[in-house]
């Protein structure tokens, strides 16, 4: 697409100037795409390039090396050790103690076992004594592929250990040579609380992290690739073992077979997407417009007004929304009084009719995000300086004028980060769907699928009520987790490399 | 906050041809700010009328009830609801300080110092925020049964649950601290102070708007949970948080004897949640609009 200078786009129409925008707009995807790929093959390019160093310097150090740094390479901390750094040796050589002791007694029978998940399922024999049938439980499917998970992690943590300890060596012997003193393990503990300062404030998060999202979603992305349902528990009911990507197969069906999945998804998907759209930009723009009409000069009361939308901040939503989802139910609240006004002859179907129902949950979304959005907008607007406004009315624009040239474009430009984390976080938006509709009316359609679809369910919720339902289909979830991820990554690595507005952190500082 | 009012009569004396309209257009945005109102305040006021009501039990198509009294209140005495409460409650308060340490040491951490792993450590974050955090429960909750903090026992569970990743939050005090101009850090550090020291006695004692937001939002947060609170206590009673709990009360089977008790407990809930919400509003409202122009 032809790229214009700013006086050939000054002469243009009013039409013409948006269509070019537009154009401009999407003919910058796709070279944002390429972009974006080039940038990751380039990182790849570096991680590889940084790996083939790293094990070109531990041949280096081990060339170079004094006998010291030399048994270091078999007896980690050995050499810091007789360097005098005691603290550090102990370290090292404890770990190593401690990752040779739990491989021998337990890491290398679950890692033998991952690749089959178990081969003994429970069993049912006869008991003559009791006179019925007694079931004994033999491998655990889930223990298996969990503490198979772990044992990997805990090999990858030796590896690096072990690099840190060449590394080490490597360093001391070069400072010795050089005549400079090592750090006691005196300067290191004190070094801890000051420039290592960030080691021990970030070990307890960091910790958390590790053990309670990145080993946990591992887990669940390897289920994926199982048949780890219900009956397939790994344990109780039976074994449950790889698969492959037949579960992918079914959600996506590249393959043969039935389309049940993939139709139900490709309907959660669409409809996802549609309701964080509305969802999105009607918070957007009418918490914007409330904002300014609180702003306005001459209004009073601010404060006021302010706090009574804050108020449904501050209450839980599940009271609101399911006193709210309630209340337009069928002998609701608001039924109950349009009949008896004669306003209408019969209940309106809110919940009951898949229209109704996505209308009204879009719309009841905006009772719940306008107050936010009020407060997000009050306080950028309060930042406009105010002469851009007089300037303007000396000049004679409109309401309208200055809203479209001067209000609108500074909100886009400083919360264009905020809007996608908007839009992506409702396409997340568990509770209002949930507490409101519970994903209802039911998806006759999409019936044999697991989790119960109904027409106002997004994947999140789908994915839920796959978890709790009947079969529990745990593989099904992970499957539309994985893709959820997939979404949201697609969205947001698009959105970050088009907009121009990713800003430097630094030049906050 | 701004003024409460800018009006100012000598400036709208000048524009005497524009004072029937700025009038006109602020009735209508009066207009329209009151029906705002009523539409934003009718469910609460709903929902006070209802638990008050002691004909029937179920919903019924009126607002104000014929008869009035303390009778649902009462009612909730002889169910589970105070356990409920307690949990939450107990939940709340540990929530609230043990996540706020972690999400302070996480932002402050991020915002001050300079690390070999620090980028990719926000990368790193920020592509494991979109992963539905729903996806882990599975298998937290197998864990956590295996440890017997899951159903009766579910409160120890998921505050675990709750702390354990909140580092991830660290979005909205680390733009705080961002703010916060590092020459404060280098003045104190030249003056021989550590970096733990440069924490605890200068910059803790100037985050106090962020440690307050921050707790009031994980105070919050144990309240409104619904997610994880139902699958960690699993159909067990004396396990569940108010959430869960009066969730259950709407159920098909239970909602016509539950349903004014059911407001009743929201109402009980709402209360103490609110004031200390509409108290430490101010703070609220701070992080709210700095982390959305953060980003």
């Amino acid at each position: 697409m032809a790229k214009y200078s700013d006086l050939e786009y000054l002469r243009l129409s009013k039409g013409q100037r948006f269509s070019y925008k537009l154009g401009q707009f999407f003919s910058s995807i796709l070279p944002g795409i390429g972009n974006l790929f080039k940038r990751l093959g380039r990182g790849i390019a570096g991680v590889f390039g940084k790996f083939l160093g790293g094990i070109a310097d531990i041949g280096r150090t081990f060339k170079n090396g004094d006998a010291k740094t030399k048994a270091s390479f078999l007896v980690m901390g050995f050499g810091s050790i007789a360097r005098g750094q005691i603290l550090r040796g102990i370290l090292f050589l404890l770990f190593e103690i401690v990752f040779i002791f739990y491989m021998a007694t337990a890491g290398v029978k679950w890692l033998a076992m991952l690749p089959s998940l178990g081969k003994v399922g429970p069993t049912k024999e006869y008991n003559a004594v009791l006179d019925t049938y007694v079931t004994t439980y033999h491998d655990n499917s889930f223990k298996i592929l969990l503490y198979g998970v772990l044992t990997i992690f805990f090999i990858i943590a030796f590896i690096y250990t072990w690099r840190v300890n060449v590394r080490q060596n490597k360093i001391s012997q070069e400072m010795l040579e050089n005549g400079i003193r090592l750090r006691s393990g005196k300067d290191d503990l004190r070094s801890l609380v000051d420039e290592s300062f960030y080691k021990t404030l970030l070990a307890l998060p960091l910790t958390g992290i590790l053990v309670f999202t990145v080993l946990p979603l591992v887990f669940m992305v390897l289920v994926a690739f199982t048949n780890y349902d219900g009956a397939n528990d790994g344990y109780f009911s039976g074994l449950f073992h790889w698969v492959g990507l037949d579960n992918f197969n079914q959600v996506l069906s590249w393959g043969s077979g039935s389309t049940v999945y993939s139709a139900t998804f490709g309907e959660v998907l669409t409809w996802t997407l549609i309701w964080a759209f509305f969802a999105t930009f009607s918070n957007y723009f009418l918490g914007m417009f409330v904002a300014m009409m609180i702003n306005k000069k001459g209004i009073r009361f601010k404060k006021g007004w302010r706090t009574i939308l804050v108020l449904t901040i501050a209450i839980p939503q599940f009271i609101s929304l399911l006193y709210v989802s309630k209340m337009f139910a069928k002998d609701g609240i608001v039924n109950g009084t349009l009949l008896s006004w004669g306003w209408i002859k019969e209940a309106l179907p809110f919940w009951t009719d898949p229209t109704w129902a996505r209308v009204t949950v879009i719309l009841i979304n905006i009772w719940i995000g306008i107050p936010y959005l009020m407060l997000i907008a009050t306080g950028i607007l309060m930042n406009i300086p105010a002469d851009l406004y007089e300037s303007a009315k000396i000049d004679g624009a409109s309401g309208w004028k200055q809203f479209s040239k001067i209000t609108l474009p500074y909100m886009l430009f400083i919360t264009g980060p905020y809007l996608l984390t908007s839009f992506t976080g409702n396409m997340n938006n568990f509770n209002v769907i949930y507490l409101l509709t519970g994903g209802n009316p039911i998806n006759a359609a999409a019936s044999s699928a697991a989790g119960q679809v109904g027409h106002t369910d997004l994947l999140i919720t789908w994915l839920f009520k796959i978890t709790t339902g009947t079969d529990s289909k745990y593989y099904m979830a992970s499957v539309v987790g994985i893709l959820i991820f997939v979404i949201l990554a697609i969205i947001t690595l698009i959105v970050y490399n088009v907009l121009p507005s990713v800003k430097n952190e630094e030049d906050f500082q | 906050m701004s003024k409460q009012s800018d009006y100012d009569p000598s400036v709208m004396k000048k524009h005497m041809g524009m004072q029937a309209k700025t009038r006109a257009s602020n009735t209508v945005i009066y207009i329209v700010l009151i029906i705002i109102s009523i539409i934003w305040l009718a469910p609460f006021v709903f929902i006070v009328l209802q638990s008050f009501r002691v004909e029937n039990t179920h919903m019924v198509g009126y607002i104000v009830p014929q008869q009035w009294g303390f009778d649902n209140y009462v009612k909730l005495a002889q169910t589970d609801f105070f356990r409920w409460y307690a949990n939450t409650f107990i939940a709340a308060v540990c929530t609230a300080l043990l996540q706020t340490i972690i999400v302070l040491c996480m932002s402050y951490t991020l915002s001050r110092f300079r690390f070999k792993m620090r980028r990719g450590l926000m990368k790193f974050m920020l592509i494991l925020g979109l992963f539905p955090g729903m996806l882990t429960m599975i298998i937290l909750y197998r864990v956590l049964k295996d440890l017997g903090m899951t159903q009766a026992n579910a409160v120890p569970g998921l505050i675990l649950v709750y702390i354990a990743s909140s580092g991830m939050g660290y979005y909205v005090s680390k733009g705080f601290f961002d703010t916060v101009p590092k020459t404060l850090d280098e003045a104190a550090r030249v003056d021989g102070a550590t970096r733990a020291q440069v924490l605890w006695k200068i910059i803790l004692p100037m985050a106090k708007p962020i440690v307050i937001y921050t707790v009031l939002t994980a105070f919050m947060g144990p309240w409104g949970d619904f997610i994880f609170a139902r699958y960690i206590s699993m159909n067990a009673s004396a396990g569940m948080n108010v959430a869960v709990g009066l969730y259950s009360w709407l159920t098909a089977d239970q909602i016509n004897q539950r349903f004014t008790m059911f407001c009743a407990g929201g109402v009980l809930v709402a209360i103490p949640v609110t004031i200390l919400f509409m108290c430490l509003q101010k703070y609220y409202v701070e992080g709210v609009t700095g982390g959305a122009v953060k980003g």
